[in-house]
């Protein structure tokens, strides 16, 4: 890649498009930049957008075990596919919808309180006092903990039998009866939300402080020569200040959220249960374990047409009556 | 417990906060505190358990301490393997992701062309994509590519520092791209006046005065690769297995060793978080100078 671009062989596109007798020097200007992008362009079309593509026509075929060596030979299904997908009183579709009503709910949640948690945290430690270094480095360790370690101690804790959730709960406090479920069952649904906020809080926390010091000190300074008390202060500055920083961070936390596969994997294995049963791990499923590729593909454009609608939407009505300057 | 009650410059507020402030900032961040060091404690202290301490009733404290699971936990599994594999892996795609994103970052902050705004909108929309989409296209074009080729991208590291350096690629441009506009432009300038190339000028000039937004993106690259769980289950072979997939495999024995699962994962996050927390500022620098606009 680099010696490519260290000789700064002009592509074929800028030559064609220069004039023949514009000196090599120009043509190069031109063309740098393009080179530059080559790789990132050459690889996100690798590793993205063809594969997207590939998808979509995947969800058209008939996509099982016997054609999967030879994919490209397999006979077309038309929206068979798909009409299996969202055929909600069957047992697929009804499946599916069922996942997609539980990762909705869970996604709303889990944003609200990320969110909230991440907002308040960076908003009370604005202001310096002793030990804010420390905590905010404490904070900031289940953002960098891999998934799959943080995920699996969680797991230990909320064991039936020697975790410390039901020895808290249970054993020390006496608030259940018997020993509780987490990891099967309904209560799932609230151990995997626990885990997700512990994990995508800091996210919130970091993007907000950053956000935070992009504003000006003297619009606190005129609030308190107003009378403004610190309350206040935060109420009719700091939060619609933000209000810009968080356009973007919700709907990074909304997508991530609602894409997550590596967190219930970890937590529930394979086989999730119904009452937690995100879409990824319910499309990872209904691919890899039924080896029905075709069916698996349609429910992922799905997802993703789904994603691209609420995110438009999202877009239109949050940047109502911005100013275009904002921009 | 850090004293959270004293305020000795308040930044933003000439005003000392009052009381109601203060008390709700400590009951706030002690319990934020709790709730985000509980599974630290808990794996911190489990790792240095007895068997015994593990799978009986939960103990807050260790009935004695030791060092046992942190020998076992390499022979248990073949941790060493997963562990170089990992390296190599992370450590690839986070070289290659770093230098594509200088190159990148470079174009789009220094020059104006047609398809900049397509190209920044484009590669940033593909991180909105479900991961589970393309994960089955990518794990067939590999195999065809595969078949066509000779080239073993599907099972191989090579296939997966591919996948991986593109996942971490858009965020690292995008932060890029925020660092180098804050290095000023005369910088480079003067030294193409000098006779540096533009190649010149950017290595020279405004790489070295992007370091700390270069080590940032680096970590977030490395930190993405060390952590990906969904394409690693489906993308390595028993050889090729990263620390991802191959943690999983303590709990499938038929005992688990929870002592020496919490050994590993603490050994396993030690470099990421030890190297995120040193560069963490950066990182919030980063965010300050590209992101947040």
């Amino acid at each position: 890649m680099t010696t490519t671009i260290e000789r700064g062989r002009p592509g074929t596109r800028p030559v064609k498009a220069a004039p023949a007798n514009r000196r090599p020097g120009r043509i190069r200007r031109i063309g740098l930049p393009y080179l530059l992008l080559l790789p990132a362009l050459v690889l996100e079309l690798l590793v993205h957008l063809v594969p997207m593509v590939i998808g979509i026509v995947m969800s058209f075929k008939v996509l099982t075990q016997f054609y999967i060596r030879d994919w490209g030979s397999a006979p077309w299904a038309g929206l068979d596919n798909y009409s299996l997908s969202v055929d909600f009183n069957a047992p697929v579709g009804e499946a599916l919808l069922h996942s997609f009503f539980v990762t909705v709910a869970f996604t709303l949640l889990s944003v609200a309180l990320c969110w909230l948690i991440g907002t308040a945290a960076a908003i009370f430690m604005q202001d310096t006092f002793r030990g804010r270094g420390l905590l905010r480095a404490l904070f900031l360790v289940p953002y960098a903990l891999p998934v799959y370690a943080a995920v699996i101690t969680w797991v230990f804790m909320f064991q039936h039998d020697n975790g410390l959730v039901n020895h808290v709960l249970h054993d020390q406090l006496g608030l259940t009866d018997k020993p509780s479920f987490w990891l099967i069952g309904d209560n799932s649904f609230y151990a995997l939300l626990t885990v997700s906020v512990w994990k995508g809080w800091p996210f919130a926390f970091l993007i907000v402080m950053a956000g935070l010091q992009n504003i000006p000190r003297e619009l606190y300074e005129a609030a308190a020569l107003d009378g403004a008390g610190i309350w206040q202060q935060i109420r009719r500055i700091t939060l619609p200040s933000l209000s810009p920083v968080n356009q973007v961070l919700v709907l990074v936390l909304f997508l991530w959220t609602f894409n997550d596969f590596n967190t219930p994997y970890v937590l529930f294995g394979r086989a999730a249960p119904e009452a937690a049963d995100l879409i990824s791990v319910h499309i990872y499923q209904a691919s890899f374990v039924t080896w029905n590729f075709g069916a698996g593909s349609a429910m992922s454009v799905l997802l993703l047409l789904f994603l691209l609608a609420v995110t438009g939407v999202y877009l239109a009505v949050t940047s109502r009556g911005r100013r275009p300057a904002d921009a | 417990m850090p004293d959270l009650s004293t305020t000795p410059v308040a930044r933003n507020s000439p005003m000392a906060p009052p009381r109601s402030f203060l008390w709700s900032r400590w009951i706030f961040l002690t319990l934020l505190t709790g709730f985000v060091l509980l599974p630290v404690y808990v794996m911190v202290s489990s790792s240095l358990k007895p068997l015994a301490d593990v799978t009986g009733q939960f103990r807050w404290l260790p009935s004695e301490l030791t060092i046992r699971p942190y020998i076992d936990i390499w022979s248990t599994v073949p941790l060493a393997r997963y562990f170089v594999n990992s390296l190599i892996v992370a450590g690839a795609a986070t070289v290659c992701s770093v230098v594509i994103a200088v190159f990148s970052a470079y174009a789009v902050s220094r020059y104006s062309f047609r398809g900049k705004r397509v190209f920044t909108v484009t590669v940033l929309s593909t991180q909105m994509f479900p991961g589970i989409l393309f994960l089955l296209p990518l794990f067939l074009l590999y195999v065809n590519i595969g078949n066509a080729t000779g080239i073993a991208l599907f099972g191989s590291r090579g296939g997966l520092i591919l996948t991986y350096l593109t996942f971490s690629l858009p965020f690292s441009i995008w932060m890029l791209i925020g660092y180098f506009d804050s290095v000023p432009r005369d910088l480079d300038e003067a030294a193409l006046v000098d006779g540096c190339g533009p190649l010149g000028a950017l290595f020279r000039v405004v790489v070295p005065a992007a370091i700390p937004g270069i080590v940032a993106v680096a970590v977030y690259a490395f930190m993405t690769a060390w952590g990906e769980v969904l394409f690693a289950s489906v993308m390595t072979n028993e050889t090729t297995r990263t620390l991802a997939v191959g943690l999983q495999g303590y709990s499938t024995l038929n005992d688990v060793y929870w002592n020496q699962i919490m050994a590993a994962s603490l050994v396993v996050s030690v470099p990421v978080v030890a190297g995120f927390l040193l560069l963490q500022r950066y990182l919030v620098a980063g965010l300050t100078a590209g992101a947040v606009k």
